[in-house]
């Protein structure tokens, strides 16, 4: 089962993670606003997750720590 | 287990960049490449003049920042002081091939045994947006509002194809990161360029395509598939000179 963590804070809403995803585990959270003023990332599906990393692997920001 | 996580000689500070600006990648590889080759207390990096000014706030080994464009001069005077020390200078485009394109050809001309991590995104990101040396043929920036015409601005520079001329220069690659297969690459490469100063193999730079959303007027998606679409075609990507495996043969 992999596990996903976020440093939330730090996260620009650039969307980059969201759309390398293959399996469409990550979004933009439309309804939340961090310290930064973006959307921040957020998974909705995290049991879909193959821990790819892809998405750590295109974030800026380094934000993204993947387990497995 | 864990799969990925922030490298150790990345500093917890949140980068300065602009939302989707791919520094924030290299900036991890470089980090990832130290770590890996266990070189983090040995290591010094020249920050330049640019975006990443503040590059020194963001990596765990010594950092000093050198005047605009004189980070290869820097470097070159830390590494014949202090030779048992790793030394890498971080420049962009506006840096390294305009204002220090001497510096820069020079310590190729003179093998340094250093390592250039080059930032090509075709813009001057933080004076906001002016041509570049590299920006594109026809491409609208601030101070080309109607395209880069070559017939009065001249053409882009091709800092790898020019430096595989000299002499000197011993290992030059093209990579980007726009897609996680050339980050992928972009790692490698990285990775080589700092084996090579390791085992005294002398001058190695990697350039890197970047991106600039703001400045391109593009998203951070589209940006990505704007150094597909433009470009990689126009700096094509590979090994434009390793003279690093006949070392190894002799």
């Amino acid at each position: 089962m992999a596990k996903l963590t976020f440093k939330t804070d730090k996260c620009k809403g650039c969307g980059l993670c969201v759309d390398v995803c293959p399996k469409k585990v990550l979004t933009l959270a439309t309804d939340k606003i961090n310290a930064k003023g973006h959307h921040p990332v957020e998974a909705v599906n995290e049991e879909a997750c193959i821990a790819c990393a892809f998405c750590a692997t295109m974030c800026p920001d380094c934000i993204i720590k993947v387990e497995r | 287990m864990v799969v990925f996580e922030k490298p150790h000689a990345l500093t917890d500070v949140p980068l300065h960049y602009c939302p989707g600006c791919t520094h924030g990648i290299v900036h991890r590889l470089v980090a990832e490449v130290i770590d890996e080759l266990g070189i983090e207390g040995k290591t010094i990096g020249i920050a330049p003049v640019g975006c990443s000014v503040m590059a020194y706030n963001y990596f765990n080994c010594d950092m000093i920042e050198a005047a605009h464009g004189r980070a290869p001069a820097v470097a070159t005077g830390v590494k014949r002081a202090n030779p048992e020390n790793i030394v890498f200078t971080y420049q962009g485009d506006g840096d390294l091939a305009s204002i220090g394109m001497a510096e820069t050809v020079h310590s190729a001309a003179r093998n340094e045994n250093i390592t250039i991590i080059f930032i090509n995104n075709a813009i001057y990101g933080m004076t906001g947006g002016q041509m570049a040396p590299t920006s594109l043929p026809g491409q609208i920036t601030q101070t080309s509002p109607y395209g880069r015409d070559t017939n009065h601005c001249g053409f882009p520079i091709k800092v790898c194809e020019m430096l595989a001329q000299v002499d000197g220069a011993q290992y030059l690659e093209r990579v980007a990161v726009n897609n996680v297969k050339n980050v992928k690459n972009a790692k490698k490469a990285i990775k080589k360029a700092f084996q090579n100063q390791v085992e005294g193999k002398g001058f190695s730079l990697v350039e890197v395509i970047s991106t600039c959303p703001t400045n391109w007027g593009l998203t951070p998606k589209k940006a990505l598939e704007w150094v597909d679409e433009k470009m990689i075609p126009y700096y094509p990507l590979g090994v434009y000179k390793d003279n690093t495996a006949e070392k190894e043969a002799e």
